[in-house]
């Protein structure tokens, strides 16, 4: 790192207008990552709020912090703020957004003003949402089952509802806008098999989302034309099947999942390959389990219904097809581990996010296989056993890859450098912390105690308070680098166009990069990842 | 390929001869609805529909003439609608072929 | 193709419309109706949501559903598709239009296609009506009443599934005219030429899209139960 002697760019996108209009209107990709970066992050510390009470609950047997409805309006409005305004939004939006166009080579998006109205749907969206908390809560769980979210809760359902349908379409127009940008916005030279693997990660989660999340929407209109009007679509009553709510609710929210970690995936592909100066070991294998993940993600969904009254052939398939859909997220960490195997691995923030990554989605996807085998499930279903499977793949994947993003591109997207040892125990105190957390919740759950209630067994409440213990500790961790990253704004060192040595198109123009990203059009002539061949300096 | 969305112009009397054919269809599929064909009913009905939506998309939308790409997201859209019908489906033809208990 | 023609195509006049981000006006228009097929083809899933709805339940309950359905009026539902199938033509002849640069005929066929829009959704408030007047309203607190007792539970859900798709189907073609309207402001200002008229395709795609629901919903929604039931 020669950082000593560098200044920062004279203007860039961030100096390019400084009153608030400039960045409330802004068609610039890169700053409408910002915006969404602030509002996701203000939702992460809603969820957490709500995940916090949810602990302080558990640490004791009796109910006695909460009441039984307050428990369940709590833990509904933590899986509503963190699944869709945190950890669907979170990499795609922000990262995601502000790179790929810096990434293949463009100038923006290819809908700038699709871009900006997509971060308005979100905020509108979780408006409805937040209305919801404050107007009797929701205490369906974010799943909304029928047909007690249609005829049996007293609670916000409708508006609450209503926030995730809006903000759906801010997925799919992200989706949308992705696909044809990665299709039709490529630099010359910018072939399908230079492109970085953040970039199919990114194309396989927009594939979902345009796929996908027009299902949710649909599911959410037929709930709301029976809550609303007391149609009978899923109302047993009048002859209506719950389960098909099911269906059209999983066929959704289970590629969901690969939503929130796919995009992870693509960051750690990146990281691994700075870290270990090395091309990612079978770029072309990562590049397409990217699209199988998609694919089959799309064939599983059953699997959540095994035992929901589902027929027993279906469930399976189902679970069949749930096996095989762990292959591909297994080329991928194989093929991580092959790329840092006589890499010179640099240790540094990323590479601490990268293994932290890799301990815990091993674990969560490992865990997932218990879940897909028909038999075992009926023991586990509706237990802690769930709960810590899908936050060890969903939230540990996820805000490690996250995290871990947000490190190796701060110095891009802001021009300067954290503390890097603070990065470092930072990565650790949340790895320890989620693993004091959710841990305890497999075993616990392993042993029968049930989730969804605020009351437990006694026997159950030393497993329970090392979670609560686990969850401050991971607060901690979660803190930390709100504050070093800020203070960084100010203080940090200046990072210079890439103090990291990575190659790809967005350490070749300034950091940070000006409003067009690049001077003149990148020409591409290299393939991806080409260590060790230094890249430095701007394409003229 | 870019010069086919572009430029291509189809001549007025293919439109008129598509729009012929889908009101033949109309008619067609309500006089087939009056007659009883059992289980035809509903395998004819739908065919002649998709036939009106497959014109639909090719003339009026211009998918005949455009890139490969286009056509590639409709398959793919259809595609995905019978991931959801048949895995679905494959739930509810097997719902009484095994019980639990 | 945005590959090697940004150098062939820095001759090519700067047109108004092209947005600073895009090389030239081709990988724009490309770009734009790529986009309106991907969101059509999320269309074609949240429509097919309501339609996996309606073959559950329809194999569930078949003769419920003929029967609601032959309660249901041919006519109205008919001459709904004849108009439908005829601004799609209007329609497809306004892109036409636009393409040969007739301003007038634009204008003219995009009102025509505006006008046999509001009467489609005129004819189906119409039905709305009638349905409200049989009893034919499967909630909002009214009765339910329906010919033949022993089918009124799953008829039901035969209305519900009626009302969700063509009121979508509704809402889309409401959207659609406010769409046209906008057409025809910038038609009307000169936005709109031979080198870009993009956003009419665009416009056009979605109408051709409303239309194709339409083909789909009217034998599923009128005509199930009607060789069976007479007509």
């Amino acid at each position: 790192m020669s950082s000593s002697t560098v200044a920062m760019p004279p203007t860039h996108y961030l100096n390019n207008g400084l009153t608030l209009k400039s960045w409330l209107f802004t068609k610039d990709h890169k700053r409408i990552a910002l915006l969404y970066l602030v509002a996701v992050t203000f939702f992460f510390m809603v969820g957490a709020a709500f995940a916090v009470a949810i602990r302080l609950e558990l640490a004791t047997p009796a109910g006695d912090l909460l009441s039984d409805e307050n428990y369940n309006r709590v833990f509904t409005m933590h899986g509503v703020m963190m699944v869709f305004f945190f950890l669907i939004p979170a990499v795609p939006a922000i990262l995601g957004n502000f790179l790929i166009p810096l990434q293949i080579g463009a100038k923006d998006l290819a809908f700038p003003k699709l871009n900006l109205l997509s971060f308005y749907i979100y905020f509108v969206g979780s408006l409805f949402t937040m209305y919801s908390i404050v107007s009797g809560g929701l205490d369906t769980g974010w799943t909304f089952y029928t047909p007690f979210s249609t005829v049996a809760s007293t609670s916000a359902v409708v508006p609450a509802a209503l926030g995730i349908f809006i903000n759906g379409f801010s997925g799919i127009l992200t989706g949308l806008n992705f696909i044809v940008t990665i299709h039709k916005m490529r630099a010359p030279g910018m072939t399908w098999f230079r492109l970085p693997l953040f970039v199919w990660a990114h194309y396989a989660t927009s594939l979902i989302q345009v796929l996908g999340t027009p299902v949710l929407a649909i599911t959410i209109v037929l709930v709301a034309a029976e809550r609303i009007f007391g149609f009978g679509l899923f109302n047993p009553a009048v002859g209506g099947d719950p389960v098909l709510f099911q269906h059209l609710f999983w066929f959704y929210s289970h590629p969901a999942v690969y939503i929130m970690i796919l995009p992870a995936m693509g960051i750690i592909s990146e990281l691994v390959a700075a870290s270990a100066r090395k091309q990612v070991f079978g770029y072309t294998f990562v590049a397409f389990a990217s699209i199988g993940i998609a694919v089959i993600g799309f064939l599983v969904w059953g699997h959540h219904m095994f035992v929901s009254g589902e027929s027993v052939y279906a469930a399976l398939v189902f679970s069949v097809l749930s096996f095989i859909v762990a292959v591909p997220s297994a080329v991928k960490v194989f093929n991580w581990i092959a790329t840092m195997y006589r890499g010179s691995v640099s240790w540094e923030t990323p590479m601490f996010y990268v293994a932290g990554f890799i301990g815990l989605f091993a674990i969560g996807g490992l865990t997932g296989l218990f879940l897909a085998s028909m038999g075992l499930d009926v023991h586990l279903t509706d237990t802690y056993f769930i709960v810590a499977h899908f936050h060890y793949v969903m939230v540990g994947g996820t805000i490690m890859g996250y995290l871990g993003g947000i490190h190796f591109w701060w110095p891009k997207i802001t021009g300067r450098m954290y503390n890097d040892l603070l990065g470092r125990v930072s990565a650790v105190v949340i790895f320890v912390g989620f693993n004091l957390t959710f841990f305890p919740q497999f075993v616990v759950g392993y042993l029968g105690m049930p989730r969804r209630y605020h009351a437990y067994p006694e026997e159950f409440q030393v497993l329970n308070v090392l979670s609560s213990a686990g969850a401050s500790v991971l607060a901690v961790g979660y803190l930390m680098p709100l504050f070093y990253l800020a203070y960084s704004l100010k203080y940090g060192e200046i990072a210079g166009d890439n103090p990291f040595g990575a190659v790809g198109l967005e350490w070749n123009t300034t950091s940070p990069p000006p409003t067009e990203n690049f001077k003149t059009t990148p020409v591409v002539t290299w393939e991806a990842y080409e260590y060790p061949t230094p890249v430095e300096g701007h394409v003229v | 390929m870019a010069d086919h969305s572009q430029h291509h112009i189809v001549p007025k009397s293919t439109y008129y001869l598509i729009f012929t054919a889908l009101m033949l269809g109309t008619g067609l599929t309500w006089w087939i609805a009056t007659i009883d064909l059992g289980a035809m009913n509903n395998v004819i009905m739908l065919s002649i529909a998709v036939t009106k939506a497959t014109l639909v998309i090719l003339f009026f939308m211009h998918v005949k003439y455009s890139p490969k790409l286009t056509g590639t997201v409709i398959i793919g859209a259809v595609f995905w609608l019978l991931i959801m019908l048949v895995m679905t489906m494959n739930d509810y033809f097997t719902r009484d072929w095994l019980h639990f208990g | 193709m945005s590959n090697a023609a940004s150098v062939a195509h820095d001759e090519q006049q700067h047109h108004p419309r092209l947005a600073h981000h895009f090389e030239s006006l081709e990988q724009q228009t490309d770009s734009s109706l790529f986009g309106m097929w991907i969101f059509l083809a999320t269309e074609i899933l949240f429509f097919g949501g309501a339609l996996m709805a309606y073959m559950i339940y329809r194999r569930w309950y078949p003769d419920a559903f003929a029967l609601a359905s032959s309660h249901i009026a041919i006519l109205p539902g008919a001459i709904n598709t004849a108009v439908l199938i005829i601004s799609s033509l209007t329609m497809a002849l306004a892109v036409h239009a636009a393409q040969t640069g007739e301003r007038g005929k634009i204008l003219f066929f995009i009102v025509v296609t505006m006008i046999l829009g509001a009467a489609f959704l005129g004819i189906k408030g119409y039905e709305y009506y009638e349905k409200y007047a049989e009893g034919f309203i499967p909630g909002l607190g009214l009765e339910f009443r329906f010919p033949e007792p022993e089918y009124a539970k799953n008829a039901q859900i035969f209305f519900s599934i009626y009302f969700v798709l063509t009121g979508l189907h509704a809402l889309h073609m409401i959207v659609g005219l406010g769409l046209m309207t906008w057409m025809f402001i910038w038609v009307k200002d000169g936005v709109i030429d031979t080198q870009y008229y993009a956003p009419i395709e665009i416009v056009g795609l979605y109408w051709h899209f409303v239309d194709i629901v339409w083909i789909f919903l009217f034998p599923l929604l009128y005509l199930i139960g009607r060789h069976v039931h007479h007509g």
